[in-house]
């Protein structure tokens, strides 16, 4: 069974340029264990489809009435949406999801230790007493690799470095023992030789703890090697989705196309970089039909500037959105 | 020195003092002895993780940082200046001549000026244009090399997307005509889909224009791409420096050699085969003796501990800075035979 599912997710802000659709239609689950990348541009939404699974985004958020978010607990399915009061989305925020940001420095109080903070939400969300919630806040710290851990418990943000940092966060996001972990960008702001272990970490800690992990990325090598499945976002819309291997190696949306020729590789240096042309329009100017259709290298003619293609089955468990694939599937 | 160098350094050292009071003085070397080779029209690329100094070799030739140490020279053919020493007057001269490409496209851009007063702003206050219409020329002359439209010029940068945006700090660099530019992970803030755009900008403009490029990047994968030579930093030092094929196919440092598996690969079946670095760079403040790498290194020897090893040339145009790099090749040879 599966862990989440989200189904027709739609959102809009409110802002007083007018309603500004951030999420359309977007519908995926993810299963015990199971880590799911969510790659795209920025502005395409990913960040704030994964911040609606805690009802984070800010408050001139409007969700969709079709929008439907349900949380398969022990204790029985939470529909997240209907959650209102502060009091009842403890099941949810730091209860079965934790979420880890991309810039450590930013998401720690500077002015309180790291032990401090890690202790603090374990009081709120759990019954532990203080010394229970010190000393697994102490293993926590240990189990993802920061040496000298009860010393470090007593440091504060500044005092790390950005690795340390990260791990930090991994650890306390950890320590309440969530269902889903969300991980926005939680490498981007590394260097490489940190970000490879940072990965290796994140790798093991799902083996050990079996939780369910949404990998946000904008860089598909990252998500190559972490993520069973991965979904492609562009403007709102899932654009593509399915496993890895799949996605990565026969790519059927032209902009995942274009995503995979827009990465440097180190094996042909000689290769020409090809960036996806143009550049993405602001969420105000939402293109009619296909959201991709200025950008697109392969349009296939007004049926992708008037009519927004539907997802259709590409392979095994493998889907995208595209007016070619409908082509391919009528011919 | 011979014609076709741009810029030249020798034993070049950034020192900033750290930690007050008089008793507890201690000197951060950001940059430790370097001595490199900017040939004109190349892109000169330098890698290396955070705290590795790239940054601040890059603002030394700059001067936007005092030398505190060693020599450097720039000569473009038509004037020569010690960077080391310069006065006033050449210092003003040479602002023209050297520019700077930020790293944050969105924090680069003033939000109450208009993109034309952005770019214009490097004519007005060096003096390079007397009247209006010139720089308004000299303004879109630049703005077409660095594909904008021209009705964008009117507008203000919160209008414009991150590829946009840097392509409009590119056009500032290079309004005023410099030879040298350096850009400062210029793509780092940018989009996959974005950063091959503004790669291929800066190497269409640098053979327009006859630019020379020192290109300062954590990133092997675009490196790789864009430059001509490659010098890998860590901790102040170069530690390998050679043309990027030859660095590409052949890395002879354990720590480039590192950094190489560090990236991720695109293929899905290729997991974690890599060999990982442990631990992180140390503190600039409290460097390890010997090789500075020999506490992450994965091949350190007892010689290694003790003594630095110099920057010696293994093959042309390629040096590399380990005591054990012939013996790590002859070990590479008999593992893959």
């Amino acid at each position: 069974m599966s862990l989440i599912d989200v189904e027709n997710l739609t959102l809009q802000f409110q802002t007083d340029e007018g309603l500004i659709t951030a999420v359309e239609n977007v519908s995926f689950s993810i299963a015990p264990g199971e880590v799911m990348g969510l790659v795209g541009e920025s502005g395409s939404g990913k960040s704030v489809t994964a911040k609606s699974l805690m009802k984070l985004n800010s408050s001139n958020a409007r969700y969709s009435p079709e929008s439907k978010i349900t949380l398969h607990l022990e204790s029985g399915p939470v529909s997240v949406l209907d959650l209102k009061r502060p009091r009842d989305m403890e099941v949810v925020r730091g209860g079965a999801i934790s979420m880890i940001f991309q810039e450590p420095m930013a998401s720690f109080a500077p002015a309180m230790t790291i032990g401090k903070q890690m202790v603090e939400q374990l009081l709120v969300h759990s019954d532990m007493t203080k010394k229970q919630a010190k000393e697994l806040s102490i293993e926590m710290l240990d189990r993802v690799g920061i040496s000298d851990a009860s010393m470090r418990f007593n440091q504060y943000a500044f005092e790390m470095s950005g690795g340390m940092r990260q791990r930090a966060m991994i650890a306390m996001a950890l320590s309440t023992k969530p269902k889903l972990l969300i991980a926005d960008e939680p490498t981007t702001a590394l260097d490489v030789t940190i970000q490879a272990q940072v990965i290796d970490l994140m790798k093991e800690l799902v083996d050990e703890f079996g939780m369910g992990i949404i990998f946000i990325t904008h860089d598909l090598g990252v998500v190559a090697q972490t993520a069973d499945k991965v979904a492609v976002m562009y403007l709102g819309r899932m654009v593509e989705e399915g496993p890895v291997r799949e996605v990565i190696r026969n790519p059927f949306h032209p902009y995942t196309q274009g995503l995979i020729d827009a990465l440097p590789q180190l094996d042909d240096l000689d290769k020409p970089l090809t960036p996806v042309p143009g550049d993405i329009p602001s969420p105000l100017e939402r293109p009619e039909g296909c959201v991709f259709h200025t950008r697109c290298s392969q349009i296939i003619g007004d049926i992708c500037k008037t009519v927004v293609p539907h997802r259709i089955e590409t392979g095994e468990f493998h889907g995208a959105s595209c007016h070619l694939c409908h082509q391919g599937a009528a011919e | 020195m011979s014609d076709d160098i741009l810029i030249q350094t020798k034993d070049l050292s950034v020192g900033f003092r750290v930690g007050g009071g008089v008793f507890n003085k201690q000197i951060l070397k950001a940059v430790d002895g370097i001595s490199i080779d900017i040939p004109k029209g190349s892109f000169f690329g330098v890698v290396g993780e955070s705290g590795s100094g790239k940054t601040t070799l890059g603002r030394a030739l700059l001067k936007a940082v005092s030398i505190t140490g060693g020599h450097a020279t720039y000569d473009d053919g038509e004037v020569q200046y010690d960077l080391a020493e310069m006065t006033p007057a050449q210092l003003k001269d040479y602002r023209k001549r050297a520019q700077l490409i930020f790293q944050d496209p969105y924090a680069a851009l003033s939000p109450r000026m208009t993109v034309r007063d952005i770019i214009a702003e490097p004519l007005e206050v060096m003096g390079l244009t007397k009247t209006r219409e010139e720089t308004d020329a000299r303004v879109r002359d630049i703005a077409s090399k660095c594909r904008l439209n021209l009705e964008h010029l009117r507008r203000f940068p919160h209008a414009f997307s991150g590829g946009q945006r840097q392509r409009i700090s590119i056009a500032r660099a290079l309004v005023s005509g410099p030879r040298f530019v350096v850009a400062d992970e210029s793509v780092a803030a940018l989009d996959v889909s974005i950063q091959a755009d503004i790669l291929n900008l800066l190497r269409s403009l640098q053979e327009e224009l006859g630019l020379t490029f020192m290109f300062i990047s954590h990133d092997l994968s675009v490196v790789a791409h864009t430059c001509d030579h490659v010098a890998v930093m860590y901790l102040g030092r170069i530690v390998e420096s050679a043309p990027t094929r030859q660095l590409f196919a052949n890395p002879r440092h354990p720590y480039t050699k590192a950094l190489f598996s560090a990236i991720p690969s695109l293929d899905p079946d290729h997991r974690g085969a890599a060999q990982k670095l442990e631990g992180e760079i140390p503190s600039p403040t409290n460097q390890p003796s010997g090789c500075k790498f020999h506490t992450r290194c994965p091949y350190a020897a007892d010689i290694c501990k003790l003594e630095e090893p110099p920057l010696e040339s293994c093959e042309e145009g390629h040096s590399v800075s380990c005591h054990l790099w012939k013996e790590l090749q002859h070990y590479e040879h008999a593992t893959q035979a």
